[in-house]
């Protein structure tokens, strides 16, 4: 974990160091006239005048103790930026997560179940239309079909103005009628690939000797599929849990900036249109931080679901 | 063996035409000038956001622009892209993969830690901070999907080496007196070239996407030079009176993705012996 967490510190450094001129320049296009004095003096603030390995070790002290510097645009502490954006980030992510667990599970047993059938084919259609299409269009032609059109959903936003005023039962309806649609969107890709992928791992234990052994001793096939068969089957997909984080974390930069919802991908964005480096390094290790957790989240889940494990580690 | 699996593609007819729509799409990019019935950068005010017609087969954009000569012209931007960036990563993740896999130890060790390093990153946050960070253009981006790409491609790579270097054909090599490089370019790689076909293909429609995603958030190619992504981005303001800018340039980025995909999973379903036995 440690090696991992030091290169992605490494990495983002490496990132924002291949920037053209330096930081100190970027601020002197506000103010063309800066003396050399000041421009001397401004590259002491930014330890600019530093060797580069140096200036890494130093701005890696202040990110261990959580001090990312503050924002070029507004000159906040990057840190309290990412914190109010947060919540709502992790938020909609969660929700995806749990929505594609949900529904792509028993989509992927069901068709594993008859393999060929008419429901199986449409599976596969779905997996290839979910890899394959562009979800910033799709969110587009949603919001479109079901926002504009038919005007059954708000399309921006995670709340209509002045929900605050409102009950705290309204407030939610209102709260989960705007998370509709970007939560659906997002759970889409996720959705086909983890179907597929519960599908295949679905084919794969029913061919093994212990279902035959759980079948020929006359259980019934309710019992056999769902203890002998699905308990291994989900064992792969926990880990899968873990490796479709970032790309649900990426995510967020497209669909918050289309839907206009206040989070760390919007806020990323923003930060990348306005060059804001202190920030863009910021959410970068942030984004780097959360896949690990999720993945650290993925082996205890991992640990918890299979015995084999637990046994092992006991010895 | 390679003309099975040619036959086996051929005989896929979701394969095949998927296979037709990649060379058509070559043909229009390579012969833009031929098939385009406008100038992809001509304004004309008089013709503003006009619906599609018979002279604008998918409309007009904000300028008078001919989208159906646009998106002609943007098939260039999305292959090249596509191709390229597939190269990049190609090429890193087989060098790496295969160094990792046949040296083993120390080497090993630190190559795959720089693609679990490199996985924990969520991939779009990385390409969007370098794309941000330098100025936005064509080059960069083929150069930064390439090289967030490649990680998938060394684990492959570096699983087949690791399997491969044991057999009796490459401890031969060995025994003879070959070079380490020799033994990995003229005879391990060459064994684990088709899961790296499959993962190119792949890769090809996962460049596209991310490159029109790039250029739809307006930090990809840059306008006025035709690109899908562009389009789409432009055409989010108008969406409301302009469906058609914004529907045409998604269902290009859709067939196309598609089209690399079944592509992709033909090919694997070629290579794999299991699916000879019915034959």
């Amino acid at each position: 974990m440690l090696p991992i967490l030091f290169g992605i510190t490494l990495i983002c450094f490496i990132v924002i160091n291949l920037a053209p001129g330096s930081p100190a320049m970027l601020q002197d296009e506000f103010s063309p006239k800066a003396s050399p004095e000041a421009m001397e003096a401004l590259k002491k603030l930014y330890g600019l005048d530093k060797p580069i390995h140096e200036r890494y070790f130093n701005w890696l002290k202040r990110v261990i103790t959580f001090d990312l510097g503050k924002s070029f645009v507004d000159g906040r502490d990057v840190v309290e930026k990412i914190k109010e954006r947060l919540p709502i980030t992790v938020t909609l992510n969660l929700l995806s997560l749990i929505f594609i667990f949900i529904i792509a599970i028993p989509i992927g047993i069901y068709s594993s179940l008859k393999p060929g059938s008419f429901f199986d084919r449409s599976l596969t259609v779905l997996v290839f239309t979910g890899f394959s299409v562009p979800t910033f269009w799709l969110a587009l032609v949603c919001m479109i079909i079901f926002g504009v059109n038919l005007g059954w959903l708000p399309i921006s936003g995670i709340q209509s103005i002045g929900a605050e005023a409102l009950p705290l039962p309204e407030r939610i309806i209102d709260w989960i009628k705007h998370l509709i649609l970007p939560v659906t969107i997002m759970s889409f890709a996720g959705l086909a690939g983890m179907s597929r992928y519960t599908r295949s791992s679905m084919l794969e234990a029913l061919k093994q000797d212990y279902v035959r052994t759980a079948r020929a001793k006359g259980l019934p096939e309710r019992v056999v599929i769902v203890r002998h068969v699905l308990r291994n089957a989900l064992l792969p997909i926990v880990t899968l849990l873990g490796l479709s984080i970032p790309g649900l974390i990426g995510g967020s930069v497209i669909f918050e900036s289309i839907f206009s919802i206040p989070g760390m991908g919007q806020l990323f964005y923003a930060s990348a249109m306005s060059r804001d480096y202190p920030t863009i390094m910021g959410i970068l290790i942030m984004g780097a931080f959360l896949t690990l957790l999720g993945n650290l989240i993925a082996d205890i889940a991992y640990f918890i679901v299979d015995p084999r494990i637990r046994v092992k580690k006991d010895v | 063996m390679f003309r099975l699996v040619i036959r086996r593609i051929l005989k896929n007819k979701l394969a095949l035409s998927s296979l037709m729509f990649i060379l058509f799409l070559f043909l229009l990019a390579i012969s833009a000038p031929f098939f385009a019935p406008y100038d992809p950068y001509e304004i004309n005010v008089y013709k503003v956001l006009e619906p599609p017609s018979k002279e604008h087969f998918f409309g007009t954009d904000e300028l008078g622009r001919d989208v159906f000569s646009r998106i002609i012209y943007g098939s260039r931007v999305s292959l090249k892209v596509g191709f390229i960036a597939m190269g990049i990563a190609i090429l890193t993740g087989t060098l790496l993969g295969a160094i990792a896999g046949y040296y083993g130890g120390l080497l090993d060790t630190l190559i795959m830690r720089i693609v679990d390093v490199m996985l924990s990153f969520p991939t779009l946050f990385l390409i969007l901070a370098v794309v941000a960070v330098l100025e936005p253009s064509i080059y960069i981006i083929m150069i930064v999907i390439g090289l967030t790409g490649w990680m998938d491609v060394a684990r492959l790579v570096r699983a087949e080496v690791l399997s491969l270097k044991e057999r009796e054909f490459v401890l031969a090599a060995r025994a003879m007196g070959s070079a380490s490089m020799r033994i990995i370019l003229k005879h391990i790689l060459p064994n684990a070239l088709y899961p790296v076909i499959v993962a190119a293909t792949f890769s090809v429609g996962g460049a596209i996407l991310i490159e029109s995603g790039l250029s739809f958030l307006g930090l990809g190619i840059q306008p006025p030079e035709p690109s899908w992504g562009g389009i789409l981005s432009v055409g989010k303001d108008y969406i409301t009176v302009a469906w058609w800018m914004s529907f045409f340039p998604g269902i290009a980025i859709f067939l196309t993705v598609l089209s690399f995909n079944l592509l992709g999973e033909a090919l694997r379903d070629a290579f794999d012996p299991k699916h000879w036995a019915d034959e």
